[in-house]
C-alpha cells in the first residue's frame, strides 16, 4: 500500500503575535518567525504511518515550498516517512489553493501507483481548508475531508468525517484522497535514530520542467484568486482600567452589566 | 429571472431541516451587493426536501429567486452529488458571485465546485463589498488574523466566497416579501454511482443556548486554570449567558469543547457583553469576538493584547476575581 503525505510548511502559529508589517513597503516581516511543518498535517502524517505499518508499503512525503524547506521536511522523515519530494520552483510563487493543488497533483501524478492520498485539513497560516476537495478533483478521485476516524477493512476504507455538532460516516474503497482533522490521532515524536536515518533517505527536488507544467498555470498569474490590499485590523476600544480592590472591581463590573442591560 | 446571468446567489444550507442561521445572515450581505449592483439575488437549495417552507423563509429574509432542487438522490447529503447538481446549474445560470456558509458542509462544497470550474474561492471571509474597479472584495484573515487581506477574482466566473456563521447580521424577517420559486430535479445524478456511502449521520442536539444567541459569553483563556474553571459556567449560569473558550483552555481539556471554541478556528460570536478571563488575545481568538457589544477583559499580565481589544481592563488574576464576582452578582440579584 503506498500512501502520500501533502504537507506544507508554515510560520509557527506560536509567533504570529510577533509577525509586524513594514509600513513603507507593506509587507509582513516574518523575520525570525520558525518555520514548521502545518501542525495537522503531521495528523495526516501518523495517519499514514499507522497504516503503513498495519498494511506494509511504504509512505512518501510531498511539499510545495520555497527550496529551503528540505530541512523541515526531514523531520517527517524522522518520523518515519520513507521519502520526500519537494516540489518547488520560482514559478510556484503565489499560488493559490487551486494553482496549489493543480502542482501537488501534477508531483503526485509523477510519483504514480498511490493507493490513498493524506494531508492536513487546512493550513495554519492561511486556514482555507479548500485543498483536500481541490485536490481530490484534480486528480479525478473521491474525497473527504476533516477526517477523525480512518479504518481499512479491505477493500472497504471506513472514515468518519466532521459535521457540525456530530459526524457523518462514509464507506468508499481506494484509491482516495483524504483531509484528516486534529483529533484523528497524535503525531508520533521524532526520534535520535529516525533523525540519523533521515538524512540518508531519498529527498528529490522538482521543478516546473519536471512536472511537465505551464509557467502561466502556476504561481499567481495561474491563481483564479489575486491578493488584494492588507487591511491592518483596528479595533479602536476605550481600555478604561478598572482599578481597586477585588471586591470594588467586581462592583465596577456588575454596574457594567447592568448598564449593558444583561443583569437586572 | 434567474436565468439572468449577472445574479448574486446564495447557496442555502439545512440544519435540522431547518434553513441554517449562516444562510439567513448571508441573504442580508448578499441583499446589500445585490442592490449596489442592481442584479437580483437568487438562493439555491440542495437538496431542497420540505423546499415550500425554506422557500417562503428565504424569500422573506431577501432572496428574489429560490431555485429548490428535489430529488430522491439528493439524501442522505453527499459533497460529491451536491457538487455535481450546483457545477451543472451555476454553468445554466452564470450567476457573477456565489456566496456559501463556511460550515463543514459548505467549506467543502465551495472548494469541489471551484475546482470543477477552475474558477476562485475565498475562505472564511469577515467582510464582502463590491467595488467598481475591483469586483467583490473579500477580506479575509491571514497569519490567525494579525493581518487582514482582500482576495480579489479579477477574470474567473463567478466570484465565490465563503463566511462563518455569526460574522454578519440576519436581516429582519419580513413575510410581505415576494419571489419567484423555481423546482428542480437533479437531472444531472442521471446514472451517477458515487463511490462513496454516507451510511450514518450523527449529530448531537446543539447546546441549550449556543454561542451565537448568547446575549453574555463569559470566555475563559489559559490564565483561569482547571481550579477555577467551574466559577466561568457559574457567572454565566447567574447572567443566562454561556461560556467560551480559546485555543489552548481547549486543549488543554477544561472546557465543554470545541463547539464553544472562539476564533479563526472556532465560533464568530458578537454578544451584548464579551468578558474575558485569562484571555491573552491573540489574533486567532480576536477575530471572532471583535464585534461585541462590551467588552471587559480580566488579566494579570499588563501587557496582553487583549487589552487593545477591550473597553474595560482588570489587571489582576482570573483566580482572584472570578469568586468575588460571582458572590457580586448573586449579592445584587438578592441570593
Amino acid at each position: 500500500m503506498n500512501i502520500a503525505v501533502c504537507v506544507k510548511p508554515v510560520p509557527d502559529p506560536g509567533h504570529y503575535n510577533r509577525i509586524t508589517i513594514n509600513p513603507e513597503t507593506k509587507l509582513l516581516d516574518r523575520k525570525g518567525i520558525p518555520v514548521i511543518i502545518n501542525p495537522v498535517d503531521k495528523n495526516a502524517i501518523e495517519a499514514a504511518l499507522q497504516l503503513k505499518e498495519q498494511f506494509g508499503g511504504k509512505v512518501v512525503l510531498v511539499s510545495m515550498a520555497p527550496p529551503d524547506a528540505g530541512e523541515i521536511l526531514k523531520e517527517a522523515l524522522a518520523m518515519g516517512v520513507d521519502e520526500a519530494y519537494l516540489l518547488s520552483d520560482r514559478a510556484f510563487a503565489g499560488s493559490d489553493t487551486l494553482a496549489t493543488a493543480k502542482i501537488l497533483a501534477a508531483g503526485l501524478k509523477k510519483i504514480g501507483q498511490l493507493d490513498l492520498i493524506l494531508t492536513g485539513s487546512e493550513s495554519a497560516d492561511s486556514g482555507t481548508n479548500h485543498v483536500p476537495s481541490q485536490l481530490g478533483e484534480l486528480l479525478g478521485l473521491p474525497h473527504l475531508n476533516h477526517i477523525t476516524e480512518l479504518s481499512l477493512e479491505l477493500p472497504v476504507l471506513k472514515m468518519k468525517a466532521k459535521i457540525e455538532n456530530g459526524y457523518v460516516e462514509y464507506e468508499g474503497s481506494l484509491p482516495m484522497v483524504l483531509g484528516v482533522a486534529r483529533e484523528i490521532n497524535t503525531p508520533r515524536y521524532t526520534t535520535l535514530m529516525g533523525v540519523v536515518m533521515a538524512q540518508k533517505k531519498p529527498f528529490t527536488i522538482w521543478g516546473l520542467n519536471d512536472l511537465g507544467l505551464d509557467p502561466a498555470g502556476t504561481g499567481l498569474s495561474g491563481s483564479p484568486t489575486q491578493p488584494g490590499d492588507l487591511l491592518f485590523p483596528r479595533h479602536g476600544r476605550k481600555a478604561e482600567i478598572l482599578e481597586g480592590e477585588p471586591e470594588a472591581v467586581a462592583g465596577k463590573i456588575v454596574a457594567i452589566l447592568r448598564g449593558a442591560g444583561v443583569l437586572p | 429571472m434567474p436565468n439572468q446571468p449577472g445574479s448574486v446567489w446564495v447557496i442555502a444550507e439545512k440544519s435540522r431541516e431547518k434553513i441554517a442561521e449562516v444562510t439567513l445572515e448571508l441573504l442580508g450581505k448578499a441583499r446589500e451587493i445585490a442592490a449596489r449592483r442592481g442584479s437580483p439575488l437568487t438562493t439555491a437549495v440542495l437538496p431542497g426536501k420540505d423546499a415550500d417552507l425554506s422557500a417562503a423563509e428565504l424569500i422573506a429574509h431577501g432572496a428574489d429567486q429560490v431555485i429548490l432542487i428535489e430529488d430522491p438522490r439528493l439524501e442522505p447529503y453527499q459533497n460529491d452529488t451536491c457538487a455535481l447538481v450546483l457545477e451543472e446549474l451555476i454553468k445554466r445560470h452564470r450567476p457573477e458571485i456565489v456566496l456559501f456558509g463556511a460550515s463543514y458542509r459548505g467549506s467543502e462544497l465551495s472548494a469541489t465546485v471551484a475546482a470543477r470550474l477552475q474558477t476562485g474561492l475565498s475562505a472564511h471571509c469577515i467582510d464582502l463589498k463590491v467595488d467598481d474597479r475591483k469586483g467583490l472584495v473579500q477580506v479575509v484573515p491571514a497569519f490567525g488574523g494579525i493581518v487582514y487581506s482582500e482576495i480579489l477574482c479579477p477574470e474567473a466566473r463567478p466570484q465565490m466566497a465563503s463566511v462563518k456563521p455569526g460574522v454578519f447580521s440576519k436581516p429582519a424577517r419580513d413575510a410581505a416579501r415576494t419571489g419567484t420559486v423555481l423546482k428542480e430535479k437533479a437531472t444531472v445524478l442521471e446514472g451517477y454511482q458515487s463511490p462513496l456511502k454516507a451510511v450514518r449521520v450523527v449529530q448531537r442536539q446543539p447546546p441549550e443556548l449556543p454561542l451565537e444567541k448568547a446575549e453574555t459569553i463569559v470566555v475563559g483563556g489559559w490564565g483561569v486554570g482547571p481550579d477555577m474553571w467551574d466559577y466561568l459556567e457559574q457567572i454565566a449560569g447567574e447572567l443566562e449567558g454561556a461560556v467560551g473558550c480559546t485555543r489552548p483552555a481547549l486543549d488543554e481539556g477544561w472546557t465543554r469543547g470545541e463547539h464553544t471554541m472562539i476564533g479563526t478556528s472556532g465560533k464568530t460570536v458578537r454578544p451584548r457583553v464579551y468578558m474575558g478571563f485569562g484571555v491573552s488575545g491573540s489574533a486567532h481568538h480576536v477575530v471572532g469576538m471583535k464585534d461585541s457589544g462590551i467588552v471587559i477583559n480580566v488579566n494579570n499580565d499588563p501587557e496582553a493584547p487583549v487589552f487593545q481589544v477591550s473597553d474595560y481592563s482588570v489587571i489582576a488574576d482570573a483566580g482572584v476575581i472570578l469568586p468575588v464576582l460571582l458572590e457580586k452578582i448573586k449579592e445584587h440579584k438578592g441570593i
